[in-house]
């Protein structure tokens, strides 16, 4: 079947590219625009791994086709990071409390994080719980994980720069 | 677990997509709105269409507004947008308790209030919502507008009532007006978020003595689709809370559970009638407060 030219808006940039309809979001990040900073794990919908935002708000990347997701604003891992290029606060946090063993789940992880955080600045540990149900983690990490949220937040609250 | 091929059309009014789908011929052809129920199925080539008919540009079918006697939905609202409505949990509360136990944020951020209709898992939680609250749906077709009830609209696993050529536009779910009316939403699921096992709907409108007037109660992951409790929904009325659970037996007339990887129908009957008697428990107490 014929390919269809599209123009992605990824973490603020205008990327041109060429897809079938059948690729899935996720794909296109990975194998066309070569951001592989977002994982792709079940395919299905399940695990989270692929987790991006569209237009400031979480969503499965395994379940929107690439062609769908023109004219819309796309946030990957690779956006989360500072502008020199340096970890995110929310990145380092995850650092400092082992939030990651084999760092798979980790981008879904961020990226839901994140877009918790952006919502909700005082979240309790359910809040984050809730937040990241949608992700699994094999290495089994989740206290870790709840606890760089937090940590995050806290930092965020005081104001208190970190690095 | 990649989709077939298919050919895209991103439509921009409900005329195109009724006409797409009037011509489509031998071709199956498929709306994709949210695409959380559609896109794992194609990814497990459980569907293989031929065109996927985009209907998310098409503004007038996204939208939520308050009818009085009912509350309007777009088929293309976002179950997000139900979640965070007032109209929902002010108007709809058993809707606002039903949709938080939908998936995850992920995919209520894109699934949609009709999505998750026109596919009937049996355990979806909004198909059960809408089946409690006998909501009505306005399915479209070039030669015009229909309005069919809901109950009936569930064939079995994953089959609904509705034609290759119609498109569900529009939910409408009846707003009980009594003073006294009170809501209860249970599921059992292995995870918060995950597909229910069983879960239950249940409404209540009670008198001034405290006896029941009206009661709806609805049933999911129990039958091959949701399934609406007629028979104790009959027998409820006039019943006050300590006659309840005499009745509980009459969810087995229902219900029909099957037995897979996840529990055994035994275990469904059992927490069936376990979750009926709390939801409508629960909805009388709110309805007294």
């Amino acid at each position: 079947m014929s390919q269809i030219e599209i123009t992605l808006n990824v973490n603020g940039q205008d990327r041109s590219v060429s897809v079938a309809p059948r690729m899935t979001l996720v794909d296109c990040l990975r194998d066309m625009l070569r951001m592989t900073g977002t994982h792709v794990g079940c395919e299905h919908g399940i695990c989270g791994a692929c987790s991006v935002m569209l237009d400031g708000e979480p969503i499965r990347s395994c379940l929107m086709f690439a062609v769908q997701a023109e004219g819309h604003e796309i946030t990957t891992v690779e956006g989360l990071l500072q502008e020199d290029g340096s970890l995110s606060d929310l990145q380092d946090s995850f650092w400092e409390c082992h939030a990651l063993q084999c760092g798979y789940c980790t981008p879904g992880m961020l990226v839901a994080s994140e877009s918790l955080l952006n919502e909700n600045p005082n979240p309790t540990a359910d809040d984050i719980r809730e937040a990241i149900s949608g992700n699994l983690c094999r290495c089994t990490g989740y206290q870790q994980i709840v606890e760089a949220v937090q940590m995050t937040a806290k930092r965020r609250r005081e104001g208190a720069s970190h690095g | 677990m990649k989709a077939a091929a298919f050919d895209y059309v991103r439509a921009s009014s409900v005329d195109e997509i009724c006409r797409l789908l009037a011509d489509a011929g031998d071709e199956e052809r498929k709306i994709i709105a949210g695409g959380q129920t559609l896109v794992p199925l194609m990814a497990m080539r459980m569907a293989r269409p031929d065109m996927l008919i985009d209907i998310n540009d098409v503004t007038e079918l996204a939208g939520i507004h308050d009818r009085g006697d009912y509350i309007s939905f777009g088929a293309g609202t976002r179950q997000r947008a139900l979640e965070r409505s007032d109209i929902v949990s002010g108007r709809l509360p058993l809707l606002a308790k039903a949709v938080r136990n939908v998936g995850h944020i992920q995919t209520r951020n894109r699934g949609t209030i009709g999505g998750s209709i026109v596919h009937g898992d049996p355990s979806a939680e909004i198909p059960l919502a809408a089946l409690a609250l006998e909501a009505k749906m306005v399915l479209r077709d070039l030669s015009g507008e229909t309005e069919v009830p809901i109950d009936g609209f569930f064939e079995a696993a994953m089959v609904t009532n509705i034609e290759p050529q119609q498109l569900l536009t529009e939910i409408r779910i009846p707003v009980w007006q009594g003073a006294h009316i009170g809501t209860g939403f249970h599921e059992t699921a292995s995870r918060q978020g995950d597909f229910a096992i069983v879960a239950v709907a249940a409404q209540v409108e009670l008198g001034e003595d405290g006896t029941i007037l009206r009661a709806v109660v609805s049933g999911g992951g129990a039958a091959p689709s949701p399934v609406k409790l007629h028979a104790l929904e009959a027998a409820l009325v006039g019943v006050s809370s300590d006659g309840v659970d005499a009745l509980i037996s009459l969810v087995d007339e229902a219900i029909d559970p099957d037995t897979d990887v996840h529990a055994t129908a035994a275990y469904r009957q059992r927490v069936s009638r376990s979750l009926v008697s709390r939801a409508i428990a629960d909805a009388i107490e709110e309805a007294r407060t």
